[in-house]
């Protein structure tokens, strides 16, 4: 069944709430409205206000809330109606969510998920299109995980659901309603933590998630007619990062370009930069390349959110540069 | 709710205990035997345990630093959290977080955080998933009057006003938040006044008065266990010493503090109890003996229980390691 990538997190919500009782949805606008995008249309008619629960405006309540509820074996699944506001709740997060199952020595733990829509190239601006996972994949205690496709967007909220321990799910805006796959009927889950290996190749490796995962297998398509044969590697978790996964394919093709929607400074890509730098040094025939945002906020108008964001011609450059070396 | 002789007796005990555990503690920091912060609430001594006392087992509390007293009234062993403050592997964490940052859901303890306030929409969380679950538990959020600055405070209260939430609202207003004054804290007189605004009724009671404690908690119980919704419970009282051990305490003027001591929530209790004819000082002397012995044994409990391994700061992170 053809699914857009919007329609399999609706999917993978209900399937999941229908599954089992312990799950229930918090977040502003998600029962009543059915979300600011749709994502939970449907689900208040069907599961009630009670497991889909409109919030006030209180991102520290809405985590707080939810770690609380699933210290006593609830599942939440609390929205952050765009990833950026999840700075709101911040301290509850890194604090209290990630904290909770340490300082209980390990005996209870918070199998909560935290899911919004994240990215640009929708003339969001500053506040509706960050990336946010860099803030987070660095803290103990949570998981991160960022979909580029319909069916790992389904699998992995499924499995961020099931998880015994908090999960970031960040679902790319800009894929919504621009990509449809064709999805399996039967219950699946892809499981976090596991990197996959979008395209095969042999010159260079090109690592990267989210919805640049799309612009890198243009760019591979245009580097093929130059020659260049690319492999994409699609992390699908930043924490925990599936290092085997790039490594062997670095040690395959000796050369990385990572590319990423994020700020470069101190984000995934400098860090997956830093694990093959450490690991697989007699395996590196060039510099690890980081492509990422220009080092701004993100911009409104269009010509300025387009010099901000990495497009395929970009990749398509600095792959043939790294290519040549 | 009229206490029982045993029940008054029982009061009696456990504030007795939560002063003389607090002052081992002390003395053990002193010794260089507990290390980081220490902060007890001598003085207050009829707030956490008042408050806590009416609750079921089942019911859930979520203290912070200063509530020591309900640790021990919802039964956590003594040497347990002893073991706890001396960073032990038979502390509830493990030797993970210090003071009393820690919990134990068989007993009904939520573990809070330092950011003072976290702990409300936590205590919130699990009075809304119990009442999803149709249950008449009842959870008790506490924190002190300093707290109520804090954006989760507002945040937790007024979800908790608009879905009627099964919670008790403690507030321990000890006149100061470290060394800021609830002049220059909060621009009204009572925290209690907070109440209406986030649609729950709202009391200002005598803290140091554990039986009024005791009888008002029991009615916001009652409230909350029979879907009538949550209330704000302004406790006012006053701690003895600085914030911290490590405090000087130069930001209180000697009068007040001495002023306080004349109104100690334990003696009152005793004098009380005495006037009463429900207390000899035989009987008095009898339950002093059995909280030192109870003291004791905690300490003799932690010592001798082990460090945790260097190894184990990487374990208990993530559910499968």
């Amino acid at each position: 069944m053809e699914v857009t990538y919007l329609q399999a997190i609706h999917d993978a919500l209900q399937e999941e709430m229908r599954r089992d009782e312990s799950v229930f949805l918090l977040g502003e606008d998600i029962g009543v409205l059915g979300g600011a995008f749709k994502v939970t249309e449907g689900l208040y008619e069907e599961f009630g206000e009670q497991r889909v629960l409109d919030t006030p405006i209180s991102e520290l309540a809405i985590v707080g809330l939810a770690v609380g509820a699933s210290l006593i074996g609830m599942r939440p699944v609390a929205e952050m109606q765009f990833m950026d506001f999840i700075s709101c709740g911040f301290d509850q997060i890194v604090n209290t969510a990630a904290t909770m199952r340490y300082r209980y020595g390990g005996e209870v733990g918070v199998p909560m998920v935290i899911r919004g829509p994240c990215g640009g190239g929708v003339h969001g601006g500053l506040f509706h299109s960050q990336m946010t996972e860099a803030w987070f994949y660095t803290v103990p205690g949570l998981k991160v995980v960022l979909p580029a496709t319909a069916y790992d967007a389904k699998g992995l909220l499924k499995a961020a659901i099931r998880d015994d321990d908090p999960v970031l799910y960040y679902e790319h805006k800009y894929l919504y309603r621009r990509i449809k796959e064709d999805l399996p009927e039967d219950d699946f889950v892809v499981p976090i933590g596991q990197a996959t290996v979008r395209r095969e190749g042999t010159d260079l490796t090109i690592v990267t998630y989210s919805a640049m995962v799309h612009q890198a297998l243009a760019a591979a398509d245009r580097l093929a007619d130059e020659g260049i044969s690319a492999e994409v590697v699609d992390l699908r978790s930043v924490r925990p990062l599936d290092k085997e996964t790039v490594l062997a394919s670095f040690k395959k093709t000796n050369k990385a370009l990572i590319a990423y929607e994020a700020s470069k400074m101190g984000g995934v890509g400098a860090e997956v930069a830093a694990i093959i730098a450490e690991e697989a040094f007699e395996y590196l025939d060039g510099p690890i390349v980081r492509l990422a945002c220009a080092e701004s906020p993100v911009p409104f108008s269009a010509p300025m959110e387009k010099f901000y964001l990495p497009n395929v011609d970009d990749i398509v450059a600095a792959a043939t540069q790294l290519d040549a070396y | 709710m009229d206490l029982t002789r045993d029940q008054l007796l029982e009061l009696y005990y456990y504030m007795h205990l939560t002063r003389h555990f607090e002052e081992r503690v002390e003395r053990l920091y002193r010794q260089g035997k507990v290390v980081g912060g220490v902060f007890t609430g001598r003085g207050q001594e009829a707030v956490p345990v008042g408050t806590c006392y009416p609750l079921r087992k089942t019911d859930f509390i979520a203290p912070v630093h200063r509530d020591l007293g309900a640790f021990l009234v919802k039964r956590m062993s003594p040497g347990v959290l002893m073991a706890q403050i001396m960073g032990k592997a038979d502390g509830p964490s493990k030797g993970k977080d210090s003071w009393t940052h820690c919990g134990d859901m068989e007993l009904g303890i939520i573990a809070s955080t330092s950011m003072l306030g976290s702990s409300i929409p936590v205590a919130c969380g699990v009075a809304l998933a119990e009442q999803m679950r149709g249950k008449d538990t009842v959870v008790v959020s506490y924190f002190g009057e300093g707290t109520t600055a804090r954006g989760d405070f507002h945040e937790a209260l007024n979800f908790a006003g608009v879905h009627q939430l099964p919670v008790v609202f403690v507030c321990e207003n000890n006149q100061y938040a470290y060394s800021t004054p609830t002049s220059k804290e909060m621009p009204v007189a009572d925290v209690a006044d907070r109440g209406p605004a986030y649609g729950m009724p709202g009391f200002a009671i005598d803290g140091n008065d554990v039986r009024l404690v005791v009888e008002t908690m029991c009615e916001a119980i009652e409230r909350a266990r029979q879907g009538d919704g949550p209330t704000l419970l302004e406790c006012k009282t006053y701690r003895y010493s600085g914030h911290s051990a490590h405090d000087t305490d130069g930001y209180r003027p000697p009068q007040e503090v001495e002023e306080w001591h004349g109104r100690d929530p334990i003696h009152r209790l005793h004098d009380d109890l005495v006037m009463q004819g429900l207390l000899t000082d035989d009987e008095a002397a009898k339950i002093l003996e059995r909280v030192q012995s109870d003291v004791k044994q905690a300490v003799e409990f932690a010592t001798n229980s082990p460090y945790p391994r260097g190894e184990e700061a990487i374990k208990g992170v993530y559910s499968s390691a």
